[in-house]
């Protein structure tokens, strides 16, 4: 599967609240409300203003959290952007 | 409308019209206490009409219109002419309330604090409101509890409480029969009378209570409690609220500020005076 680039939603479209074990997101175009677990709310996190794809992704997340970014956690990666896009929080670029 | 009334519940200001005096009799007797502002708009408007003039009269059937209505719902026998006013009642303020967020969930107030209760049709959320409304407790709602959307703080719809089944007999014992309204046998709810709520409740019925614990009462089993997380708070009462789509982010705002800063649990409790039990420990811890 190649890997595909995204962008972040626009400044401000997100609205992120950590609720213990969950995260809730609003998104202020859609109206939605959505229910997220890890790794989410660390992905839109990292994400950051450029676009990005699994690998640049994995790269930043490993350097944030302790763990490397071998092509399993790319895929995974690759699998939750996808999941992001369909919910709307993530462009593909 | 031939016979009509109005009738404020907390925020709400309804107007009522019916075909039939019945219903309107029925509502002043349940209502005959509450504050009266003629002057004031309506909210909503709950209709209670004939489908053709004729039933009025032959077989009269009881169907429920107003601002909001829902399609296809079955019209009720004149005899249930006041819970087709309830229900009335309660479709307008589901449907059309945004004024604030809107739980399906009863509350009781005490000293200014609000403990508020959210579950289904038979979890007992609303009987054991009315037994805490009759000790020290301020009845806030057996149905319907408003949040501020600004300020997080909790208003009551102190509705005539609708007493269901066994809760009727249960509640009839420890009341003065006047607060009672007439036994509905065989309704689509089962068996309903109704109970006015205490005078002191209905007499502060503007005044706001800050959220202080969240129950998710479930009637049936062994005594039980289970703290919950925000999280899980926060999705059940999405689904508890019957406007937190339309209220969009400040529903949202609302909603999260509400989980973070009030303590959840689910309890389970196989009778009534168990369940007010858990509810007063709980209660006691909560309110340190």
């Amino acid at each position: 599967m190649p890997d595909r680039v995204y962008r972040a939603a626009p400044p401000g479209a997100l609205r992120v609240e950590p609720l213990g074990e969950l995260t809730a997101i609003f998104d202020r175009r859609s109206m939605q409300t959505h229910l997220v677990v890890p790794p989410m709310p660390e992905i839109l996190a990292a994400i950051g203003a450029e676009e990005c794809d699994a690998a640049t992704l994995a790269a930043r997340l490993a350097a944030r959290f302790d763990f490397d970014g071998g092509d399993d956690v790319q895929m995974i990666l690759a699998e939750r952007l996808s999941e992001l896009a369909a919910m709307g929080m993530v462009a593909r670029a | 409308m031939r016979h009509s009334i109005r009738i404020a519940v907390g925020p709400v200001h309804f107007r009522i019209g019916s075909d039939w005096t019945q219903p309107i009799a029925a509502l002043k007797q349940l209502y005959v206490s509450y504050p009266q502002d003629e002057a004031r708009p309506a909210d909503a408007t709950v209709r209670l009409f004939a489908a053709r003039p004729w039933r009025r009269w032959v077989r009269p059937s009881v169907h429920i219109g107003g601002d909001f209505v829902v399609p296809d719902a079955l019209p009720l026998p004149l005899s249930m002419g006041l819970l087709a006013a309830e229900m009335g009642m309660n479709l307008q303020v589901a449907l059309g309330w945004r004024r604030h967020m809107l739980l399906h969930a009863s509350a009781v107030a005490r000293d200014g604090r609000a403990l508020i209760m959210s579950g289904e049709s038979g979890s007992g959320k609303s009987t054991l409101a009315a037994l805490l409304g009759e000790g020290d407790w301020r009845l806030m709602g057996d149905e319907f509890t408003l949040i501020e959307p600004e300020g997080g703080d909790a208003l009551a719809f102190p509705r005539a409480v609708s007493l269901k089944n066994e809760a009727i007999a249960e509640v009839a014992a420890r009341v003065d029969a006047a607060r009672l309204g007439p036994l509905m046998t065989g309704t689509p709810k089962g068996d309903i009378r109704h109970l006015i709520p205490r005078a002191d409740a209905i007499a502060a019925m503007h005044e706001p209570a800050r959220p202080a614990l969240l129950l998710f009462p479930r009637f049936g089993g062994e005594a039980a409690i289970e703290s919950m997380g925000e999280g899980e708070a926060f999705v059940r009462l999405t689904e508890a609220s019957t406007n937190y789509v339309a209220l969009g982010e400040a529903g949202f705002a609302a909603l999260t500020r509400l989980v973070r800063e009030t303590p959840a649990f689910g309890v389970s409790y196989p009778d009534s005076a168990t369940g007010i039990a858990l509810v007063e420990q709980l209660w006691a811890e909560a309110a340190k």
